[in-house]
């Protein structure tokens, strides 16, 4: 494949500019859009070449949406730190319930392990609509319909079985002899698990943890069915602000940018452990 | 304990104790509630799909047994559904794989610039596909979209993007594999990587065609991440929601109505609860032998990478 002839490099060439061209175009367009004005939009033939706007971002910042139409209030930053509490919160809580129990079914065998770990795995694949629908109705009877309390629960429903899974991986590929050294040693097994099966399991909880934050960020129907406004999501909250502001498309642009930047950011700054999360422990990069 | 544990060091590490008995009941506990907690509200949807109920007709709600499923198998605009899904999956699932195979291809040898391409290439995964559906609005917009303007100018006049029946599968086809070629490229690039040197070094020595070797011997050592990769996204895909909700709510009329769009409108639309139950029941039925076979194929894979760490 190397010692290729110039012909066939100059085809491989133009089918990765092609591709290249593909899946990156949209996120430049897009990006482009957001620093333009709507008359600079509206354009005809679009043009790269503009003066640059930071109105856009600054509408959005400070949540008033001045048009000919009037002032429009906007919650869009609401619904950005929205996606941050929750994503967050909701990680947090998967690590702390979900590695003792990656190591418990990484460690013993015994009665329900693979019971708990192949259900959650299952409905991992099971349409999310089947739980979420008679759960909204539940959440009405016991009030946690709109609650963080509430979504950052049905949230475990993305992030467990990742972290269940993909750590357990890790913990299974650690020897239990140098635990086993070290309880000989007189340790008891709470310092065995934080100092000898913690550390070597983090690049698993890294990325089983980096792929489910980015999941929950991600996450649309959820919140969709669960939520209003106040505790929506960029993911659903962006869709009703499009709805809310019609036409003001450079606003949208801006919305849309801000609410991908920081699922992109942190996949460049991790992206060795997102291809191993991703490839859900299946490949050993 | 710790006695028990220095006296029989080779024991089997599945058997030998790490801690006191209980302490993995304990561990799990948490995992467990919240299996419980998705465990009951499936109950409850299989009770609601044996059941007319209808949150506008309260008094109305009664067990029917199976009344709902046998409506809805003879109901027409359900079997529209399923076949709308089915082609929906089909259809992504092969353009990916094609697409993410033939990526994964091109960048194979790594190299400075392979490595960059694949990187950025994650980008679009990392897109909620509910945005990423609103990203490609905004680009086929008829006033100001750029695509809608670069076939304009190529003569394609009219063509109306998620808006028309005509194009509106092909429109919502095209964010669908924006956003998840990445992933069979990734997985399939990784399964590359790792194959065996030898038998493409043996290959190349005695000249054998590119075509043979593609055929004979790349295509098959990578046939197992193929079909976890296909299975994933078959999985995914049936069960789309995001990108067709956003980007048409399952119109225009009922051009892209795939189940849960289905499920979801019966249920917030038309209030009907057994209904959209049994919806959803028929598409669980449909993920749960499709995720069984992934899950197989999945483990076999893993215990394979396993072995070759």
């Amino acid at each position: 494949m190397d010692r290729s002839n110039p012909v066939t490099k100059i085809l491989r060439g133009l089918a990765l500019l092609a591709v290249g061209l593909f899946f990156l175009f949209p996120l430049f367009w897009v990006a482009l859009m957001s620093f333009q004005t709507n008359e600079q939009i509206l354009r005809i033939p679009p043009s790269i070449v503009f003066e640059p706007t930071l109105s856009n971002y600054w509408a959005l910042i400070s949540g008033r949406l001045v048009s000919t139409a009037g002032v429009l209030e906007i919650k869009f930053m609401g619904n950005l730190w929205n996606s941050v509490f929750l994503s967050t919160t909701s990680v947090a809580l998967a690590l702390i319930l979900g590695v003792p129990a990656a190591y418990a079914f990484a460690r013993f065998r015994f009665r329900l392990s693979e019971d708990i770990a192949f259900t959650l795995l299952s409905f991992r694949f099971a349409p999310p609509l089947l739980v979420l629908l008679p759960l909204s109705l539940y959440f009405q009877d016991i009030g946690l319909t709109d609650t963080y309390v509430g979504l950052i629960w049905v949230y475990q429903l993305i992030a467990l079985p990742l972290i269940l899974w993909i750590v357990r991986g890790y913990f299974e590929d650690i020897s239990p002899d140098i635990e086993h050294a070290y309880r000989i040693d007189g340790h008891s097994w709470w310092k065995t698990f934080t100092r000898i099966a913690l550390p070597l399991a983090r690049p698993g909880i890294a990325a089983a943890a980096l792929l489910s934050f980015i999941f929950c960020w991600n996450n649309f129907i959820f919140a969709l069915i669960l939520a209003s406004a106040g505790k929506q999501p960029v993911t659903v909250g962006a869709l009703a602000f499009v709805t809310a502001s019609g036409i003001q498309y450079g606003q949208i642009a801006a919305a849309v940018i801000l609410s991908i930047l920081p699922t992109l950011l942190l996949a460049l700054y991790a992206q060795r452990y997102l291809v191993e999360g991703l490839s859900l422990g299946a490949v050993k990069g | 304990m710790a006695a028990t544990t220095a006296t029989q060091p080779t024991a089997s590490p599945r058997k030998s104790r790490l801690g006191p008995a209980l302490l993995p009941y304990l561990l799990s506990l948490p995992a467990l509630i919240v299996c419980i907690g998705i465990i009951i509200p499936f109950f409850t949807a299989v009770w609601y799909s044996l059941q007319r109920y209808n949150l506008n007709l309260p008094y109305l709600r009664g067990f029917v047994w199976f009344q709902q499923y046998i409506d809805l198998f003879s109901d027409p605009s359900f079997w529209h559904t399923v076949q709308v899904s089915l082609l929906y999956t089909a259809l992504t699932v092969i353009l990916e794989l094609l697409l993410g195979l033939g990526i994964a291809l091109l960048l194979r040898r790594p190299s400075t610039l392979h490595n960059i391409m694949s990187i950025a290439l994650l980008l679009p995964l990392m897109v909620a596909p509910a945005i990423a559906s609103l990203m490609w609005k905004l680009m086929t917009h008829p006033d100001f979209g750029i695509l809608s303007w670069l076939i304009q100018q190529v003569g394609v006049t009219n063509f109306r993007w998620a808006a028309a029946p005509s194009s509106a599968l092909f429109t919502v086809l095209l964010v669908d594999i924006w956003v998840y070629t990445p992933f069979m490229m990734i997985l399939l690039l990784a399964g590359l990587r790792g194959l065996p040197k030898q038998p493409f070094e043996a290959a190349e020595l005695d000249g054998v065609p590119a075509s043979f070797v593609f055929f004979r011997i790349t295509l098959p050592m990578l046939t197992p991440y193929i079909i976890t990769a296909a299975l994933f996204r078959m999985l995914d895909s049936i069960q789309q929601f995001d990108i067709i909700y956003a980007m048409t709510q399952g119109g225009p009329g009922d051009t892209l109505m795939v189940f849960q769009v289905m499920a979801y409108l019966d249920f917030f639309q038309n209030f009907n609860v057994g209904r959209s139950a049994a919806v959803l029941m028929v598409l669980w039925a449909i993920a749960y032998i499709l995720s069984n076979v992934f899950i197989k194929h999945w483990l076999r894979l893993r215990e394979r990478a396993r072995g070759a760490a």
